[in-house]
């Protein structure tokens, strides 16, 4: 009777250990105090109406960016956890985590940093940018952009619920190889929220693949064929092709290994005619295009960054998008490259190992394009550019390395050590990780209409340089000498803990630079008017049409659907006058819940699924369903922005604008007034002691 | 928006960095002399071969690398804003790409010349150094047979009719082949840095490695593939010695008290972790079959190719 | 006001727009099959000493399932041309006669099912059953998701009649009915016929 009713929970799935006890902790005081602070503002209907229920590209761009952000800060402690196990654990010592938690612990990290945080700032991007770039008002379906951000917030829950329910994650490494993620050797519910957690985000991600593609490729301001599109949107589509190609694969396995857990089939046990190398092979070839689904959107992003700061177009710009597409199609033909060592013979080894490295040749051809851009030009040296520079150096060392884990019988001395995981950290870090960080300081303007904090941002990117360089410099000395991945313990006659200690004190200069990165968005906050974008929407002199628009743009992107005639749209529209606007009625989606309830049902089907509660299996898809039939069938969901509407607004918000400019044009605008650390520390504190003082929680 | 005018001279900026690089590297040579960089110390054939064909990629990759870098950080550095002394293009109204035909050939020419020349020497030394290959030489191979439990390591060595767990000895300049499989276990992967590259070890599978040591020494080994809570003390140490010390050794095991029986294999099949060394006088015959049976229902295995 | 001109350029923008996000999503889904059709192929001849399915199938009851399918696939064809010249009745009919027909193949389809089963040939016997029943199961899914999807269409064209609305999703139907009857005919062909071969 139980089990009918709650299937395999019981009192010992509760959290009853220390680290569930404190994440769960965790959870709900951040629960407790963003429900106290918007019950206190009285704003919980405009959280619903304005920012949950919103079909606007912008705000679920915007809402990407926050989930990611916050699970950036959750991997990264987790990658903390790991640098101080690692240099406390030589010899005698065995650190403070055990074996197992360690495995979760880093299978967590890397299904978060992946998934939930690389993720996350690409999709928060493609909304925001790609519509604006290409001329659009929103995406092609903005119900699936809606239902497909949901379904990632599903994952991020399902990912961190078994702090409440279960108290273990994986520890099979975060693609759960088999044999190891079978019921045989993984009894656990572990893994089964694991196969969850990535099913309703792979799934959310697939839709959002499909919606991007269908944007890109439908719905471009008249007169921008194909190769008059900048480069970020051709980043952005190469990136979705690949992703909506391989994402089922990832959905079809992740199928087949819950059935062997659960319905007991033989695709990938030991026994029973399963054949475990069949999983290696499907996972792989999902999960090698899935970085390049990551770093596609960032070369997108560095060609427009090089392009503008240099104040010149790209150098060769058919190079760059043969470049990019020359990335994308041979990365789905080199998955073998994560298992030379499984043993396939020389033959299909070598055939594998060419084919990775050929990839290395569009993506050198795309470094010598950026170089030849910026020879010549008229470079500024703003956070964009650092970001741009630092990834050249970085993203250089894994590609070299790469080329090296290309070789077989190289790999077979390199394959799982940790100069494999210096290798991936190199490109992730460097390349997509930094390519988000540009981004992010290069599209700041447009978001919020006001520029970070240079000062900060500086001091932030010079941490991440040194704290890489420290925390990742050694681990390709560790790999030479033989330590493997993933060890939470070592003789000390390997002479490994020094370097070890090394990279934990990288590790921590890394975590200040991301302290300083919060910083500097409070900061800019703070500042804000002095930060003032007073150009009118156009701060870095920009060449593409989301430059054209004010900043923040309008809930409708653009008055009027601009008319494109070359490249760099804006750049040259700008050497002509501006045609007088000529208004009309704009067609735009309505919000909707649907997208939150779906993933609501969706979730619940997932966590039903891990614990085996039938009848809620049954319901929440029978939920599913019915939200959907009802949605489907509902003829009403546009509504008509008429012309002197749109008149109006347009007027009332040019008012204020200058009325903004005008306040801010008395601030000296030099980024060394820009605030600086101990300046903003003082703000702050100043802020809760005057809280503290004059009692001011009384109001609340 | 106005530029800061107390910025720090780029050029400084270069120096600093490099400064830096370069501490970081002395700091890590420091910290490791003395220390066994296994894949830097190669003591037998195949890790010698794997090691030459690691510098040969990382020197041509290099060779490329360091010119483009170095070019493109002296293009950012020449062409800043605040360099006054410098010419620059007049054509930043170009929207189509502003450079000639010949220069983007380049682009695709240097790197596609880089690969070639790693993927055509890559290509023969894959077939030479495939783990299944024998290794040519004047002294008879020795066979070992390898079963990955949890989390400890099984050796049988069916000619000299012993078995060990956890060590396993090698004359110097004789090529062993190991004939590996998985018992109870995920994949596993068997790795002796010093000695060559790993392979891994499956159920239902055999793979064939093969191995040489040229120079004597205790040699660590352990599986870099992940399979379950127990395998960071899956470790094992791998002695070579000469081909006298290795008989003396194999006689001194076979008065060991202890045989691999049916009942002792069970046992050992059990999970169990950090398991000390261990010697058999002698095991039962069909360990070894009887395991490649329970998961193929033949005897021969899933040959690697 | 938007004239009724604009509204019109509008709809049929985003119904080109709709229908071509569907061919990506059925190309997603046809990867999902792809993905079983290789474990198939991978699996099929692991049957730890059981039976294969040279001696599990029959080759007639196959045969019987395909024509039923590639029959309502020719009804669908049928009902499609109904809705494009605006006849109600018979596009309940085609589509009512396509869900009869699924119905059908369903019903023969959970019976070979069953017999298997009865006869100790289940998804956990070994690795070739295991991959057969997610095969053709998830295929048989997919007939249930399409007859769900021709049951409330219709209802609603009933209900509201036949608009321009109806029609695009109607036309979305019939491609993924289309595409069902494809995939089958990759499973009758690798799995019953390659059985045989």
């Amino acid at each position: 009777m139980k089990e009918l009713l709650i299937g395999k929970l019981n009192w010992d799935a509760l959290p009853h250990e220390l680290f569930t006890i404190a994440g769960t902790l965790t959870i709900v005081l951040m629960g407790l105090v963003i429900a106290v602070v918007l019950t206190r503002t009285k704003r919980w209907k405009w959280l619903w109406n304005d920012w949950l229920t919103s079909v606007d590209p912008k705000k679920i761009g915007i809402m990407y960016f926050i989930a990611g952000g916050v699970m950036l800060v959750r991997g990264g402690l987790d990658a903390l956890m790991i640098w101080l196990q690692q240099a406390m654990s030589s010899g005698d010592s065995h650190g403070y985590l055990s074996s197992d938690h360690f495995q979760q612990i880093f299978t967590a990290h890397g299904n978060i940093m992946v998934f939930f945080v690389a993720m996350a700032f690409v999709f928060g991007l493609i909304n925001y940018i790609v519509p604006l770039q290409i001329g659009a008002r929103d995406l092609a379906s903005p119900l699936l952009n809606t239902l497909g951000f949901w379904l990632f917030v599903g994952g991020i829950i399902m990912v961190n619920m078994f702090f409440v329910f279960g108290g273990e994650y994986a520890a099979t490494g975060w693609l759960a190889v088999a044999p190891l993620s079978g019921k045989e050797f993984s009894p656990g519910v572990g893994v089964d929220y694991w196969i969850w957690s990535l099913m309703i985000s792979g799934i959310g991600t697939t839709f959002g693949a499909i919606n991007f593609i269908m944007t890109i490729l439908k719905m471009r301001a008249p007169g921008m064929t194909m190769m008059k599109m900048p480069l970020f949107t051709w980043g952005s589509l190469c990136s979705m092709v690949m992703a909506v190609s391989v994402f089922p694969l990832l959905t079809a396995t992740l199928f087949l290994v819950y059935f062997d857990r659960v319905l007991g089939t033989h695709f990938f046990t030991t026994l029973g005619g399963g054949d475990p190398m069949l999983y290696t092979n499907l996972i792989w070839m999902w999960g090698h295009p899935e970085v390049y689904v990551l770093i596609l959107p960032a070369f997108g992003v560095f060609s427009e960054v090089v392009s503008t700061f240099s104040r010149k177009a790209i150098a060769s710009y058919k190079s760059a998008v043969f470049g990019m597409m020359g990335v994308s199609a041979f990365a789905l033909s080199v998955w073998l490259h994560h298992f030379f060592t499984m043993g396939a013979g020389a033959d299909v080894n070598g055939f594998f190992g060419v084919m990775t490295m050929v990839i290395a040749i569009p993506t050198s051809a795309l470094v010598f394009n950026w170089i030849a851009t910026m020879y010549k030009g008229r470079i500024r040296f703003d956070t964009p550019m650092l970001w741009f520079l630092g990834f050249i150096a970085i993203f250089a060392i894994g590609g070299i390395t790469g080329v090296m884990l290309a070789v077989p019988p190289v790999d077979f001395q390199l394959h799982n050590s940790l100069f494999l995981v210096a290798h991936f950290h190199s490109t992730v870090i460097g390349g997509v990780l930094f390519g988000v960080f540009c981004a992010l300081s290069y599209w700041f303007p447009k978001f919020t209409g006001f520029r970070l904090n240079e000062r900060l941002g500086k001091y932030a990117f010079w941490c991440w340089i040194v704290g890489f360089c420290l925390s990742f410099g050694p681990m390709y000395v560790l790999g030479f000498m033989g330590a493997s991945r993933r060890l939470d313990h070592y003789d000390s006659s390997t002479g490994w803990q020094p370097l070890f200690i090394l990279m934990l004190i990288g590790g921590i200069v890394i975590a200040i630079g991301v302290a300083l990165q919060l910083a500097q968005i409070l900061a800019s906050f703070i500042q804000k008017k002095k930060l003032r974008d007073t150009t009118g929407g156009d701060i870095w002199d920009g060449r593409s049409l989301e430059w054209s628009t004010p900043s923040p743009a309008p809930f409708y992107n653009f008055t009027v659907i601009p008319h494109v005639s070359t490249r760099d749209a804006y750049f040259e529209m700008k050497q002509h006058s501006i045609p007088k606007i000529v208004y009309e009625d704009i067609h735009m989606p309505k919000n909707t819940a649907v997208g939150i309830y779906i993933s609501i049902f969706a979730t619940l089907a997932s966590f039903a699924f891990v614990w085996d509660i039938v009848w809620l299996i049954v319901a929440s898809i029978i939920g599913i369903i019915v939200t959907f039939v009802i949605r489907a069938f509902d003829e009403h969901t546009d509504y008509i922005l008429p012309a002197d509407e749109v008149q109006k607004l347009e007027e009332a918000q040019a008012k204020k604008t200058s009325a903004d400019d005008r306040a801010s044009a008395h601030m000296a605008n030099d980024t060394d007034d820009d605030m600086g650390l101990w300046e903003l520390i003082t703000i702050v504190v100043s802020f809760f002691l005057d809280i503290i003082r004059n009692k001011r929680w009384r109001k609340w | 928006m106005e530029r800061s005018k107390n910025r720090l001279n780029p050029g400084w900026i270069g120096l600093i960095v490099a400064a830096g690089l370069a501490s970081l590297v002395l700091l890590v040579a420091y910290l490791v002399q003395g220390k066994n960089i296994a894949l830097f110390n190669p003591k037998g054939e195949i890790a010698q071969e794997q090691h030459s064909l690691m510098m040969f990629t990382v020197t041509v990759l290099f060779a490329v690398a360091i010119p483009t870098l170095s070019v493109a950080f002296f293009v950012a550095w020449k062409y800043r804003d605040t360099n006054t002394k410098t010419v620059r293009t007049t054509n930043a109204r170009v929207t189509g790409g502003s450079h000639s035909k010949y220069l983007v050939l380049l682009f695709w020419l240097i790197p596609t010349s880089g690969i070639i020349l790693i993927a055509s020497t890559m290509w023969p030394a894959t077939h030479r150094l495939a783990p299944q290959n024998s290794i040519t030489s004047d002294s008879k191979p020795l066979q070992i047979q390898v079963i990955s439990l949890r989390w400890k390591w099984l050796f049988i060595y069916p000619e000299q009719g012993i078995a060990t767990v956890n060590f396993v000895q090698i004359p110097v300049n004789t090529p062993v082949q190991f004939e590996m499989t998985a018992d109870e276990t995920p994949m596993s992967s068997f790795w002796i840095p010093n000695l060559g590259g790993q392979l891994y070890t499956m159920t239902s599978h055999v793979n064939r490695l093969n191995l040489i040591a040229d120079t004597a020494g205790d040699y660590p080994g352990s599986t870099p593939e992940i399979n379950g809570a127990g395998f960071t003390g899956m470790k094992f140490t791998a002695r070579a010695d000469t081909q006298t010390n290795f008989d003396q050794w194999v006689q001194q095991v076979k008065e060991s008290p202890n045989s691999l029986e049916i009942g002792t294999y069970e046992k050992l099949v059990e999970p169990s972790e950090n398991n000390p060394v261990a010697f058999y006088s002698g095991f039962n015959s069909n360990i070894f079959d009887n395991v490649i049976m329970k998961y193929t229902g033949t005897s021969e295995g899933h040959m690697d190719h | 006001m938007v004239g009724a001109h604009e509204l019109n350029h509008h709809e049929a923008e985003s119904d080109e727009r709709l229908a071509f996000g569907f061919w990506v999503y059925l190309m997603t889904d046809l990867l999902m099959f792809a993905v079983l059709f290789a474990v198939y192929a991978v699996l099929h001849g692991n049957t730890v000493g059981g039976e294969s399915g040279r001696e599990l199938f029959s080759l007639p009851l196959a045969l019987t399932e395909t024509i039923i399918l590639l029959t309502s696939s020719f009804t669908v064809g049928i009902g499609m041309i109904a809705a494009r010249q605006g006849k109600k009745s018979q596009v309940l009919l085609w589509f009512g006669i396509t869900f009869v027909l699924g119905l059908a193949f369903l019903g023969l389809e959970l019976r070979e099912f069953y017999t298997l089963i009865q006869d100790g040939h289940t998804m956990q016997s070994n690795a070739f059953l295991s991959s057969f029943f997610v095969l053709l199961g998830s295929h048989a899914i997919h007939i249930i998701v399409g007859l769900m999807w021709v049951a409330t269409i219709l209802f609603y064209i009933k209900k509201r009649g036949l608009n321009s609305h109806m029609v695009r999703k109607l036309t979305l139907l019939s491609l993924f009915w289309h595409f069902l009857d494809i995939v089958w005919i990759f499973i009758f062909t690798l799995v019953y016929l390659g059985a045989f071969v």
